[in-house]
């Protein structure tokens, strides 16, 4: 046995209730991410990611609350992006239980974020978010304020090539590059491969692959085809048309190392 | 009721590891400062996210060095997480100005995998003759992150994992035990192993 490939599914919280419908018969309260967070530990996650899409300073405070909450009821790595500008930022998440943190637009718009980050507290918990649409041929452009919180609109485009960036996140001190294609997300029809197999090969980082995912075999394929470490997944498991356990064990009858719960 | 003194040197995730420990009975303490570590405790825990360096100094810098060493010696249950496993060691290729503990004799290397760090569940291989990691099952996986990982003394090695190389993925030597990964975030598995730790006292 090996290195285990990780499922990570991911919650959007808004005022510290977790948004995008998750449609569940027999949870009590569909929007409460810790009930959320229990479950899918329960069904074999190998880590969540809350991804905060709260706008307002007070409403920030609720996802603290959030993941004081799950740190105490789960016992799996936690990892919190959104709304992270600051190494301060990045200390408040931390002390409230996230074991990652996760940034995007402000690492593009201040490198040295990162690097701060990472000297501060350690690259293994540092994460750093890529939001990347293909440009032409086997080409992908870093798109800013694009990311999964505001789709639907149209992304800033930042004119930075994600495979340079990626390379780049790493020199700065990333522990782990969290890779959305923009182009697939919420599309279902699987990741982006090509992205996650350029970006994972060309980094000595994991890479988690992000975007799109609507089939148990799209995530083998984001692991064997896109040479991802891990794979993130939301509306296939919010709307209960897979549990974690049944994307697992279909990735198992693939050939790839997973854990059992 | 157990208590454990969980060290803090500004290099942990205390949180996690203060529940983790809650959740199996035993009542935590922290404690920042060297003085701090007195017999009223019953065990001792060194956590630890991030530099080799910078947590030999914090301890320096907290008068710990000391207390740890003799807390060590005088055979109470010490327990050391990650970093905290690391700092029991006397060098490492992280920091190379930075002297550990010499608590576990023995040097810190870094990985050579294609993917630094060591990031996710990777199986235990546990060595029979161990005691508190034998609370692992066969196939049992713990949550591994790190980029440097130690290389005691063969008889002190407790379990192992794979990944790309096989190296050392816990330690036992008499009352000192050391873990590479993290049973604070291991889910079951981090679970038992807390368990048979406090319940070996």
């Amino acid at each position: 046995m090996t290195l285990a490939k990780r499922v990570i599914p991911c919650l959007d919280l808004d005022n510290g209730r977790v948004v995008k419908s998750v449609q569940f018969v027999d949870t009590r309260d569909a929007g409460d991410p810790v009930e959320l967070a229990i479950r899918y530990d329960e069904q074999g996650a190998d880590e969540l990611c809350f991804l905060d899409i709260t706008a307002s300073p007070e409403g920030r405070e609720t996802t603290y609350e959030v993941l004081r909450a799950a740190a105490e009821r789960v016992f799996i790595p936690l990892t919190i992006g959104g709304g992270v500008r600051t190494v301060d930022d990045v200390r408040r998440r931390l002390r409230a239980g996230a074991d990652k943190v996760s940034m995007n637009t402000a690492a593009v718009r201040s490198p040295d974020l990162v690097r701060d980050a990472s000297d501060a507290f350690g690259a293994q918990c540092v994460v750093v978010a890529i939001d990347a649409r293909r440009v032409e041929g086997t080409n992908w452009e870093v798109v800013l304020e694009g990311g999964r919180g505001a789709r639907g609109e149209e992304p800033i485009r930042s004119g930075i090539d994600a495979v340079g960036w990626a390379e780049q996140v790493q020199e700065l001190g990333a522990g782990e590059i969290l890779l959305t294609s923009f182009d697939r997300d919420g599309t279902k029809e699987g990741y982006d491969i090509e992205l996650t197999r350029t970006i994972s090969d060309a980094v000595g980082i994991p890479v988690i692959a992000s975007g799109g995912a609507g089939t148990a075999e799209h995530l083998a394929e984001g692991v064997i085809d896109g040479h991802a470490d891990a794979v993130l997944v939301a509306s296939i498991v919010h709307y209960g048309t897979y549990t974690v356990r049944e994307l697992k064990d279909h990735m198992a009858s693939r050939g790839i190392p997973v854990r059992n719960v | 009721m157990t208590v454990a003194a969980l060290i803090d040197y500004d290099l942990g995730n205390l949180p996690s590891v203060t529940k983790a420990v809650e959740r199996v009975g035993v009542k935590v303490e922290i404690v920042d400062r060297g003085e701090q570590l007195t017999e009223s405790f019953d065990a001792v825990i060194l956590p630890g996210v991030g530099h080799f360096g910078t947590g030999a100094r914090n301890l320096t810098a907290r008068g710990f060095d000391e207390p740890l060493k003799r807390w060590a010696a005088s055979g109470a249950p010490l327990l050391g997480i990650c970093v905290g496993l690391q700092l029991f060691c006397d060098t490492s290729d992280e920091d190379e100005t930075a002297r550990g503990l010499g608590i576990v004799p023995g040097h810190v290397k870094r990985l050579n995998a294609p993917k630094v760090p060591h990031m996710g569940w990777n199986t235990l291989d546990v060595r029979p003759e161990s005691r508190v990691l034998s609370a692992v099952e066969p196939g049992d996986m713990a949550y591994f992150v790190h980029s440097y990982y130690v290389c005691p003394d063969e008889s002190a090695v407790a379990a192992t994992t794979t990944y790309d190389e096989t190296f050392c993925a816990a330690v036992e030597m008499d009352n000192v035990v050391g873990v590479q990964f993290h049973p604070e975030k291991s889910a079951n598995v981090g679970r038992k192993l807390l368990e048979r730790f406090f319940d070996d006292l």
